[in-house]
């Protein structure tokens, strides 16, 4: 066990954890967030995506001691206590879920992609994507809610 | 989006008068009738004749022993709605369409009315929300629409006599009882209620809204849930936290059917934060205070156990099901003159088509939250079935039933019978165990190696011709596996966890010959669209072909099998619309109007006409006239079904690129006709209709579970493939046939249904060459572009 300072959604956490334990885990279980979620464990399916300094990580497989001090985001975090991300109001917007369970790694993929590179394009996106699972397989919408983010940013 | 009451969904609390009244008495609905004025309509779901789905009442699980719990809706002083719902969300969208049921009928705002879904303390016994049946047992069969409409009845009543006006000059709207013609004479349900307590008796003849009348039903209202779902404020079942809750890990067999010989605890000692090894009979699992260390626990204990026998090969596992005995044999219609009319055929067309075992895949692994006590237990389950699941928790706990609460919680989207039971079992032992709450979520290789796999198939099928062409008899055999399945209300054994704490799955029961048929029953899609379907005088298919037989077998499967979406019927129509397909192109007919010959249905007939308009379907047998050798083919296939033969009408055209040197398909383009009677929420339907046809996709062209000698081997997202949100999605185009006069059907697997076979029939029709194996795996297109003749 040690003592670890983590940063998460502009707050910092002291907490003692063992280094090695999956960031994931300190996210749901200590710090009680909703977002990130246990799929696969293996960085297979995005479920357990969150940003770390604003890139897509799979926490499933991050040891929480490597990114003490740095800043986390999680899919509560994107927005404000006012309003959702504009990322959030598109998906809903496109109605683009059914069980809602891949939002999370979907969402944060597809934000970090278009922060980056906001003319990514269609094949882009998908590349970005090809390693995040939808088994209630909503793929036309949620390509639909990603590109009307897309276009509200461009604005 | 702010106007609709997602967080409330998502707590999942009651109306304010509701819940400081029910919090205060425990949960008991009793004295919450004792607190603030409301109008409840009460009424036993089981009561009432036609409530329960027709001839599901084994298959939805009931059977409970105990009163049943009334089911009711409740109108508060200040106007609020609280309904009570057995049928609940699992991602199809059902919350937002009950939601909208309850909202037109009594003719109050969507946002007045809360959902209190799935509670075996609060809500009705409605058995499983599975099968496509959740929408039509509410919507056509009473229960919320007639409770609803009750209270209509009766407040209209109350503000008659308020306001001197005979009912029939009065109407409703936004909850407010206004005089037609002079609508400042008005007053609101919350006035009416007061202070009082009524509590009305369900009125079986209460009057319904009519379609042409919804302002809520039929319009594409945004789901109620989704907001909280994208923002991150879902409580799903993986989010539930009980103060002191602590964390398992299971350790599932090495192999299927091995047996434990013993565990070393020494072995996971040293890991901290353990709390305790668990061992009851064949199942072993470990608790520990953080989910992370529950891993490392289960993960660090030598287990050792005795193998299990050999599995079957599974490169010849098809032709081992077809030898397999002893059977069960089930005749779905026999016409008992199949073999001498095909005797007399100017033509016999015969295949033989194969379907793998597929698994639900769930992309979140299976979780629920026990809490143990001694002589108590909760359980937050994401279960289809909260009322059979409170018994056969009890079994496995050694309680009884009523001692059990089973609280509802969604988990990742389950598409049939996932982890969701198992997962519940083994937080409950595990809770059990340490008398403390415990919160389990499966590996991924637990929750894959070990679930209810959707049944692989084998069925061969045998058409007879006349002179012109015509279909004269059909017969039909088909061989599948079964092991275990839902445990209703009383066999815990039906998945892993429960046969591992000691309970045996349901027996096989051997029976051949098959017995004749009693009365047709095509809820597997066993019989083909295009017979006769005559059971003594009735007849009850969809087609013309009067020689027919279906002839299905059940033999014991190595694996554990159970309901996944359009369980049997998606695999018996895979081979009922490819060789309908076949014989058409036999004949050289072009396959929709070969269909439309066949089918007498008007409405199948209708929605099959109607998708091949939407699609521009060019009349001409397949395959196309210009086949070439190499490249990219391109080519077009059809598909139609009448889901579990009476609930819901789809027909789907394909459009397909075939790659003749890789042998990779391309789905280009679905367009998809479907009738499911009255369309609650377009938009809701919509993306059933998407997903479903998506998934078809991915269940054709990737998903087939695998394994060696011993064990499953499709294990985590690498070893059992499906299709990522990378694949380039072709577009889905809907036509949606509303039919507001007739009854509602489901809607949540008519598509997926029929897209094997439209993309089978397009590959045909682009390439000349049949696959009929499932999946379309690019190995098995080369082979059939090899065969070609």
């Amino acid at each position: 066990m040690s003592t670890l300072s983590l940063k998460v959604n502009g707050r910092s956490h002291t907490l003692e954890a063992d280094p090695a334990t999956p960031l994931l885990y300190v996210l749901s279980d200590d710090l009680g967030l909703r977002g990130p979620k246990f799929g696969c464990g293996l960085a297979q399916c995005g479920s357990c995506t969150v940003l770390v300094e604003g890139r897509a990580i799979r926490s499933c497989v991050t040891p929480v001691g490597s990114v003490a001090g740095a800043e986390v985001t999680t899919l509560e975090g994107l927005g404000t206590p006012d309003g959702p991300h504009p990322i959030q109001r598109a998906f809903v917007e496109e109605q683009a879920a059914q069980c809602g369970f891949c939002l999370n790694g979907v969402i944060l993929t597809a934000k970090a992609l278009l922060d980056q590179d906001p003319d990514a394009t269609d094949e882009q996106i998908r590349q970005a994507l090809s390693a995040v699972l939808c088994r209630c397989f909503a793929h036309v919408r949620i390509l639909r809610a990603i590109k009307r983010y897309a276009r509200e940013m461009a604005r | 989006m702010s106007e609709y009451p997602a967080a409330r969904l998502a707590e999942q609390t009651l109306a304010a008068h509701a819940r400081s009244a029910l919090a205060g008495a425990g949960f008991s609905r009793r004295d919450f009738l004792r607190g603030s004025g409301a109008l409840i309509v009460t009424f036993q779901a089981a009561g009432i004749p036609g409530t329960q789905p027709a001839g599901s009442s084994s298959a939805q699980g009931l059977g409970r022993p105990g009163a049943a719990l009334d089911s009711w809706i409740a109108i508060a002083e200040d106007g609020t709605v609280t309904a009570y719902t057995g049928k609940c969300e699992l991602g199809q969208g059902l919350y937002t369409a009950q939601a909208q049921l309850i909202a037109e009928e009594l003719v109050v705002p969507l946002h007045r009315v809360t959902l209190v879904q799935c509670d075996t303390e609060l809500t009705p016994d409605q058995g499983t929300t599975s099968g496509a049946q959740s929408h039509p047992a509410n919507f056509n069969r009473s229960n919320l629409a007639l409770a609803a409409a009750t209270a209509r009845g009766a407040l209209v009543q109350l503000a008659s006599e308020r306001l001197g006006t005979p009912a029939s000059r009065l109407e409703v709207k936004d909850g407010v009882v206004r005089v037609a013609a002079d609508p400042s004479r008005a007053v609101s349900y919350g006035a009416l209620v007061g202070g009082r307590k009524l509590n009305l008796a369900l009125d079986p003849n209460a009057k319904r809204r009519q379609p042409r009348d919804w302002t809520v039903l039929g319009k594409p209202v945004p789901r109620l849930d989704l907001p909280a779902m994208a923002e991150g404020r879902f409580e799903f079942v993986h989010n539930v936290r009980l103060p002191g809750m602590l964390h398992g890990q299971v350790v599932r067999p090495p192999a299927v059917g091995a047996t434990l010989l013993g565990v070393d605890e020494r072995s996971a000692r040293d890991v901290p934060g353990l709390v305790k090894v668990v061992v009851k009979k064949n199942f072993v699992g470990v608790v520990a205070e953080k989910p992370w260390q529950a891993l490392r626990a289960a993960t660090n204990l030598k287990v050792t156990w005795a193998s299990g026998a050999a599995l079957p090969r599974q490169r010849d596992f098809h032709d081992y099901l077809r030898q397999q005995r002893p059977t069960r044999d089930t005749l779905l219609v026999d016409s008992k003159d199949v073999e001498a009319k095909l005797a007399q055929s100017a033509t016999v067309v015969k295949a033989t088509y194969l379907h793998p075992y597929q698994m639900h895949g769930s992309l979140g692994s299976s979780c629920a939250v026990a809490d143990v006590r001694s002589d108590q237990a909760t359980i937050w389950s994401p279960t289809q079935g909260i009322h059979p699941h409170r018994n056969t928790v009890a079994m496995v706990l050694g309680l009884p039933p009523e001692r059990v609460r089973v609280v509802f919680r969604m988990g990742s989207g389950c598409y049939g019978l996932n982890g969701a039971e198992t997962v519940s079992y083994d937080a409950a032992l595990l809770s059990q165990a340490v008398g403390k709450p415990v919160r389990v979520q499966l590996t991924r290789k637990d929750e894959m190696a070990w679930e209810n796999f959707g049944a692989a198939f084998v069925v061969d099928q045998r058409i007879g011709l006349d002179e012109q062409g015509n279909i004269i008899a059909w017969d039909c055999e088909t061989w599948s596996p079964t092991l275990g399945g839902r445990p209703g209300a009383s066999t815990p054994g039906n998945v892993i966890t429960g046969f591992l704490a000691g309970f045996e799955p349901a027996p096989f029961t051997p029976r051949s010959p098959a017995p004749d048929p009693e009365s047709f029953n095509n809820s597997s899609n066993a019989v083909p669209s295009y017979v006769v379907g005559c059971v003594g005088a009735r007849c009850e298919g969809t087609g013309g072909v009067e020689s027919e037989r279906v002839l299905a077998h059940a033999v014991r499967s190595p694996f554990w099998t159970g309901p996944l979406r359009s369980p049997q019927r998606l695999q018996n129509t895979f081979a009922h619309e490819c060789f309908l397909d076949e014989v058409a192109q036999r004949v050289k007919a072009d396959p929709v109007a070969y269909r439309l010959n066949h089918v007498r249905d008007p409405r199948l007939r209708d929605v099959l006409t109607a998708a091949a308009r939407a699609a521009s379907w060019e009349t001409r047998p397949s395959p196309r006239p210009d086949l070439g050798p190499r490249g990219i083919a391109g080519g077009r296939g059809v598909a139609c079904v009448l889901y579990e033969g009476d609930n819901g009408y789809c027909a789907m055209v394909a459009e397909v690129e075939v790659n003749q040197d890789t042998g990779d398909v391309m789905v280009k383009r679905l367009v998809v006709a479907l009738d499911c009677g009255p369309v609650s929420n377009p938009d809701g339907l919509q993306n059933q209709i998407e997903g479903g046809a998506l998934q078809g996709i991915s269940r054709a062209l990737r998903e087939e579970v695998t394994w060696d000698d011993h064990q499953v081997t499709s294990i985590d997202w690498r070893t059992y493939r499906s299709l990522t949100l990378g694949y380039v999605a072709p577009v889905v185009e809907s036509v949606l046939i509303d039919r507001p006069d007739a009854a509602a059907t489901g809607a949540g697997e008519t598509s997926i249904t029929v897209v094997a076979p439209a993309i089978g029939n397009a590959i045909f029709d682009a390439t000349g060459a049949r696959v009929r194996q499932l999946p379309f795996t690019p190995e098995r297109v080369k082979a059939a572009l090899a065969a070609r003749a």
